[in-house]
């Protein structure tokens, strides 16, 4: 009995290590980010080449998978965190570092507050941190900043963080089907206590949230992904549910009788495109990804479309985009892929063509803003074998699974550790 | 359980369940994976299964009437029961992470409905944790009252988070809590009451209770003298640490 615990424990311990790779866009576009595990690469668009990273701490920027990236929402600041326990705030203007911060636990997701002033992050244990930028002006270093606490989900693991667009409320989600929605307070460093609502309804983990909002109307509506394989759109001022929509099955890819195994669509990504009706959804196992079209007025959600991605595996671990492009970037890719030389690898791939008179449609390599000098440098070697994505998709969906999903006995092994139990040595 | 076993556990001049038969431990660990069913809403929640007396039918929704007591951490029910009387109309629900101790208090509600009946029908019971589920159970400013008498101390610094009252728990306890609400706390051990009394003072959403209100409050005697652990502390000529709250607007 003991054996066999640690040998699970042990498997266990080494999936966690696979970290899918990262993508973020810069607001305008005028850099991406691509991380892999600990590898952050990041490559200037307008100048035609890599950024240099400048870190007055020297070294390598994070001894650890990164597992969080996100510019700021006027593109100055760029936030980098993951399982090194350290939060990195970056300048986009000279890719310095401005600010370390460091974490107890392993950091899950970042969040930049609109105006620049909050960085916030979540950890393993479900507390959010905030550290704050007011007065910070662009070109020093700042020292010795520490992270005070802004809210916790009772130890759960939190897996995405996002500030509403008027900045009102933080929502963070976690692995036990929880949205919280909280009042992002006046002086956010005596904490955020004022809750404004659980969005409630997911089965399974939550692993991704965006925000939809048209331009012509104010008001704003929250979408999330889920292990569940659903995607749902959320009214955050009061919780309500609004619509429900299963894309597993209505992209094909589950029956509807779920004759499947239980977890093998999870949605892992989100993406809102242009004004926000349009929305790209990464799914485990798809080569492609799902469009879904958002009806604000009727405040329904449907699946426009399947983009798929012929004559190459390719199965993306994380979107992204830029309000003001109508691109949308995608990477796959992995760390410590178990069993193959490649340490970290990623491969780039673009999709354009979302207005209403074109097809959404993948860009050949060379047509790419930046070109096979942007390809090289994030993706960090040139060509890379089919096999390894396949593999790599696998192993990002097995430490998901055994990260956000809750182990489950089976009944006569439940029993036989019941019966073990000291305190149920029954006398007769 | 066959049915003269599932008697044997009942005393033969009360009809009451005994508690040797349910015995538990003193401890369960709040951070473990739970895998007890959990309602995916408030919504979600049975009230036919709780309160078959109001709710009669599972598919009938009488939304008029909702939960407004909660005992966090029940232990055997001695509070539930005294309440029940003194607030006939009002629902309430005890909320208990051990399974045995749950057990206890489902046949005890039972067995006191069959022994008075018309009574006893607004307590029930839930097997959950609430430190981690109380939102799935209650919407927003649903609740009037919410009690954690005698709970887990954790005396290791270690182990401070695994306690009931913290100031991350007390943001979503003001949520399910109206304005006005009150909470009552209760312990035996100084360093615990101390601290939940701190946590309560320096949130922003609770106010103390006057020495008056707390004198005219019924509900206030009841905490030291209605549990089980209550009474047991009394026995042993033990001291109490009480800290009750109200809910109040954030300025």
């Amino acid at each position: 009995m003991e054996d066999t615990t640690t040998i699970e424990e042990g498997e266990t311990n080494k999936d966690i290590e696979v970290a899918p790779a990262l993508i973020a866009v810069h607001p305008t576009q005028k850099s991406v980010a691509v991380a892999v595990g600990s590898d952050l690469r990041i490559f200037d668009i307008e100048a035609g080449c890599a950024a240099s990273l400048v870190d007055d701490l020297g070294g390598p920027f994070h001894r650890d998978s990164i597992r969080a990236i996100q510019y700021g929402a006027e593109g100055k600041l760029f936030v980098s965190a993951g399982d090194d326990k350290i939060v990195k705030m970056w300048s986009t203007k000279s890719w310095r570092c401005i600010c370390t911060v460091c974490s107890e636990k392993r950091v899950t997701a970042v969040a930049i507050s609109n105006d620049g002033l909050y960085v916030c992050f979540a950890d393993k244990f479900g507390v959010v941190w905030v550290v704050d930028l007011v007065g910070f002006e662009g070109n020093q270093t700042l020292v010795n900043k520490k992270a005070t606490q802004l809210l916790s989900h009772y130890c759960s693991i939190i897996t995405s963080l996002e500030f509403s667009p008027d900045g009102q409320f933080i929502v963070s989600a976690d692995r036990d089907n929880k949205i919280r929605v909280t009042i992002f307070p006046k002086s956010p460093l005596d904490g955020a206590h004022e809750i404004q609502s659980f969005c409630l309804g997911h089965t399974e983990f939550i692993s991704c949230l965006a925000f939809v909002c048209a331009r012509e109307c104010l008001q704003s509506f929250l979408v999330s992904g889920s292990g569940d394989s659903t995607v749902r759109l959320w009214d955050i001022s009061s919780g309500d549910l609004l619509d429900n929509c299963e894309v597993g099955i209505k992209a094909g890819l589950l029956e509807s009788n779920g004759s499947t195994e239980q977890h093998d669509h999870a949605v892992t990504d989100i993406c809102t495109i242009q004004d926000g009706v349009l929305l790209a959804v990464a799914i485990q196992s798809l080569q492609g990804i799902v469009l879904m079209s958002c009806n604000l007025s009727a405040r329904t959600l449907s699946v426009a479309k399947v983009v798929s991605i012929a004559k190459e595996t390719f199965i993306p671990t994380s979107l992204g985009t830029s309000p003001s492009s109508r691109l949308l970037w995608m990477v796959t890719g992995v760390s410590n892929l178990p069993g193959f030389d490649y340490l970290s690898f990623a491969r780039v791939r673009v999709i354009s063509g979302f207005d209403v008179e074109q097809e959404p449609a993948i860009i050949e390599d060379n047509k790419i803003p930046g070109g096979d000098t942007l390809l090289e440098n994030l993706q960090g070697s040139a060509i890379i074998d089919e096999k390894i994505f396949l593999a790599a998709a696998e192993a990002v969906k097995t430490a998901m699974c055994n990260l956000l999903i809750k182990k489950q006995y089976p009944a006569e092994k439940r029993e036989f550790r019941k019966k073990t139990r000291n305190d149920r040595k029954v006398k007769f | 359980m066959s049915e003269t076993e599932l008697n044997l556990t009942l005393s033969k001049s009360t009809g009451l369940p005994r508690k040797r038969f349910y015995r538990a431990r003193a401890h369960s660990n709040p951070l473990s994976d739970s895998h007890f069913p959990v309602p995916t809403s408030p919504s979600h929640v049975d009230y036919s299964l709780h309160y078959p007396h109001y709710f009669p039918s599972s598919g009938q929704i009488n939304s008029s009437k909702k939960i407004q007591f909660a005992d966090i951490g029940c232990g055997f029910g001695g509070l539930l029961i005294s309440l029940s009387t003194l607030f006939p109309e009002t629902l309430m629900i005890g909320m208990e992470l051990r399974d045995k101790v749950t057990e206890y208090v489902k046949e005890r509600i039972l067995a006191l409905r069959l022994a008075n009946p018309g009574q006893y029908q607004n307590i029930s019971v839930v097997r959950t944790n609430s430190m981690k589920y109380i939102p799935n159970y209650f919407e927003k400013g649903q609740l009037l009252k919410m009690f954690f008498l005698f709970p887990d101390p954790h005396f290791k610094e270690k182990n401070h988070r695994r306690r009931v009252i913290s100031p991350h728990l007390l943001d979503e306890y003001a949520y399910v809590l109206g304005v006005g609400g009150i909470i009552y706390t209760i312990t035996d051990v100084e360093e615990l009451g101390e601290w939940m009394r701190a946590c309560l003072e320096n949130h922003p959403m609770f106010e103390a209770l006057t020495e008056k209100e707390l004198e005219a409050d019924p509900v206030v005697k009841l905490l030291s003298s209605a549990t089980e652990e209550g009474q047991k502390v009394a026995r042993n000529g033990g001291l109490t640490f009480q800290a009750v709250y109200r809910r109040t607007t954030p300025s």
